[in-house]
């Protein structure tokens, strides 16, 4: 058994935080673990897995693996999971992450749990624990097949530097060939920021409708910044404008993790807590004491945004 | 030109979640269209309006009940409907075996459904279901152009955005923010009732995942509250920022 690979997450070699989360987990596993990572130039990346506790990197170079895409990496992968035989294989919950464990759980005729918030493998058994129905329910589930596919929530599992792998270099053939692609990728538009993005962030400071427009938005931003802070929107805010789509927290948005969240302006509705209540810290700052947010927050605030945050600025520049 | 809609019923997203006998209790819910499905049907509709495509069939694997949903989709002014009869536990594998063979059946040129579905959702069955029937597929799309056998849609991406072309027949799934959905209106209810739904069994297929246990998250513990004249409130949270949840000032 070649124990748990996890996909390593990267773009031009910018590798995500969620992959060291997932190779620090999976050294609780008690088995074998590689990172397996698919690029161009990202054989120099392997010592970075080691460093997370990697006893073996898979690298796949080549010009066909160069960004992601679905029919390329889904034929590699299935090709070495014949040949190594992992008992499981980690993706990251990102778009990419679960657009791939799908199309290849389906190749080889495996089970996937997506979006494992929770995960114990042992012995060749895989149990993950997901949040369902907006987070109002948790469910518990074993992918009953060989190999064992999960993707993972980005922030649940913290990251434990030092448990030093070898971090042996294995180059398996690479199997996609050009008939394998069929999405040709015309154009991909980065999001352009200073900020930290979001499903990484250490503290998150959302807007919401209470702040009434751009400049309500700035003073968010003017307090993200000062804490180095991700900047995030309910749908409201999003709707209107004031930020661009890939901030939105929530279930149709991204589900944030961090260590802090604050909310200003945001109601609380069920779909925003979806994406934000398992944060570690949460703090609100609404108007309305009677306020949804207000029952998932360590340390509420009832008062006016437009008053509290510039002081609380002023507080923390101190 | 035929486009399929997989329509998945779901609970109200407003629902309180309650368990019964060890499982999600329907008790009493208000059950709707998946509101990822309800922007995909849209989308249909908008392609037929402008004449690019000329069918919209949707189809929902579920129990009788998912009629409902099935018949919301019509209001809305899909074409017809099949209903494909399945235990509403069946897994994504199976449910992506069942709705493929139906879809297999249509032929369709285009067969759209929601990136996710809002209750226990996984982002699992479209992308299954293309790689079923052999087809290429885009998820997460927020715009859709057909022209020449192909379709080129934006698209969610990690740390981006991207425009991706595929060639018909292929799997597309919807974000929320690609359309504003309709509201059916009362001609449209009226006309949805006469409309052909055709009742289908779901090939057997054996699930890939086992549920071992429901349950529900751990309730918060009540937190504090103040309120407090701005700077007593702007100290006293500038204290638990940097003492509590112990953040740092980094600017
Ligand atoms: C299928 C579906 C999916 C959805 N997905 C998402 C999602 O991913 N993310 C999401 O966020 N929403 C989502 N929604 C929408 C959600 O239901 C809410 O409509 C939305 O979250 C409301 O945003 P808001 O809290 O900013 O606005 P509101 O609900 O209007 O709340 C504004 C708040 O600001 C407060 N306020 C006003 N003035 C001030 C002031 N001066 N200072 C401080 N507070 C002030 C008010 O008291 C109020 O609580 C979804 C809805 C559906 C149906
Ligand atoms: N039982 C079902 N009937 C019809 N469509 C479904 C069903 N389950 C899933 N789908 C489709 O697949 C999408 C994603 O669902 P899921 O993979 O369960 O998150 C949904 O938005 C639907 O379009």
């Amino acid at each position: 058994m070649a124990g748990t690979w996890v996909f390593v997450e990267q773009r031009d070699g910018n590798i995500r935080k969620v992959t060291f989360e997932m190779l620090s987990e999976a050294k609780n596993y008690g088995d074998e673990v590689s990172a397996v990572v698919f690029g161009k130039g990202v054989e120099a990346l392997a010592p970075e897995f080691a460093k997370f506790g990697a006893d073996k990197v898979y690298v796949v170079e080549g010009d066909i693996f160069s960004n992601y895409n679905t029919g390329a990496y889904v034929a590699q992968m299935a090709a070495m999971i014949s040949e190594y035989k992992p008992n499981a294989v980690l993706f990251a919950h990102t778009f990419g992450g679960r657009d791939f464990a799908s199309r290849l759980a389906q190749k080889i005729d495996a089970g996937l749990v997506t979006d494992a918030i929770d995960a114990e493998i042992s012995a060749g058994k895989g149990v993950f624990t997901r949040a369902i129905y907006a987070g109002k329910a948790i469910s518990k589930v074993e992918v009953t097949t060989d190999p064992i596919l999960a993707t993972i929530r980005p922030g649940v599992f913290e990251v434990v530097e030092g448990g030093a792998g070898a971090g042996e270099v294995v180059k398996p053939a690479a199997a996609a060939t050009d008939a394998d692609v069929y999405q040709v990728i015309k154009e991909f538009v980065p999001t352009v920021s200073a900020r930290p993005e979001l499903t990484e962030a250490e503290v998150v400071v959302s807007g919401g409708r209470g702040c009434k427009g751009p400049d309500g938005i700035k003073i968010v931003e003017e307090l993200a910044d000062l804490l180095g802070a991700g900047v995030g929107g309910s749908r409201a805010s999003i709707d209107s404008g004031w930020l661009g789509h890939e901030l939105q927290v929530g279930q149709t948005g991204k589900v944030v993790n961090p260590n802090l969240y604050i909310a200003c302006g945001i109601s609380g509705a069920i779909q925003h807590l979806a994406g934000m209540s398992s944060s570690k810290f949460i703090t609100a700052i609404n108007t309305d004491p009677e306020a949804p947010i207000f029952g998932v927050t360590d340390f509420g605030v009832v008062g006016d945004l437009f008053k509290v945050v510039p002081l609380l600025v002023d507080e923390l520049k101190k | 030109m035929k486009v399929l809609v997989c329509v998945k019923q779901t609970f109200d997203t407003e629902a309180k979640i309650d368990l019964k006998d060890g499982k999600i209790s329907d008790a009493g819910i208000n059950l709707i269209i998946n509101p990822y499905d309800e922007v995909a049907v849209e989308g249909a509709i908008q392609l037929k309006e402008k004449k690019v495509i000329s069918e919209v069939v949707v189809v929902a694997a579920g129990s009788d009940k998912a009629m409902d949903t099935i018949r919301t989709a019509l209001a809305m002014g899909s074409d017809r409907g099949i209903l494909v009869k399945q235990d509403t536990d069946a897994d994504e594998y199976s449910r992506a075996v069942a709705l493929a063979a139906a879809i297999k059946e249509e032929n369709p040129d285009l067969i759209l459904a929601g990136h996710v579905a809002s209750d226990d959702g996984s982002s699992q069955v479209p992308t299954r279901i293309a790689e079923i029937l052999g087809l290429p597929h885009i998820n997460v799309i927020t715009s859709l152009e057909i022209a020449d056998g192909k379709a080129t849609c934006s698209s969610e991406a990690d740390g981006g955005t991207q425009v991706t072309e595929v060639t018909l027949p292929a799997v597309i799934s919807s974000q929320v923010s690609w359309n504003e959905p309709r509201y059916p209106s009362m001609k449209g209810i009226m006309q949805a009732k006469k409309k052909p739904v055709a009742t289908v069994d779901a090939v057997a297929a054996e699930d890939k995942v086992k549920i071992i246990e429901f349950g529900l998250p751990p309730a918060k513990e009540a937190g504090i509250k103040i309120e407090e004249d701005p700077d007593v409130a702007a100290a006293q949270l500038a204290d638990f920022i940097l003492n509590t949840a112990k953040a740092e000032v980094k600017a």
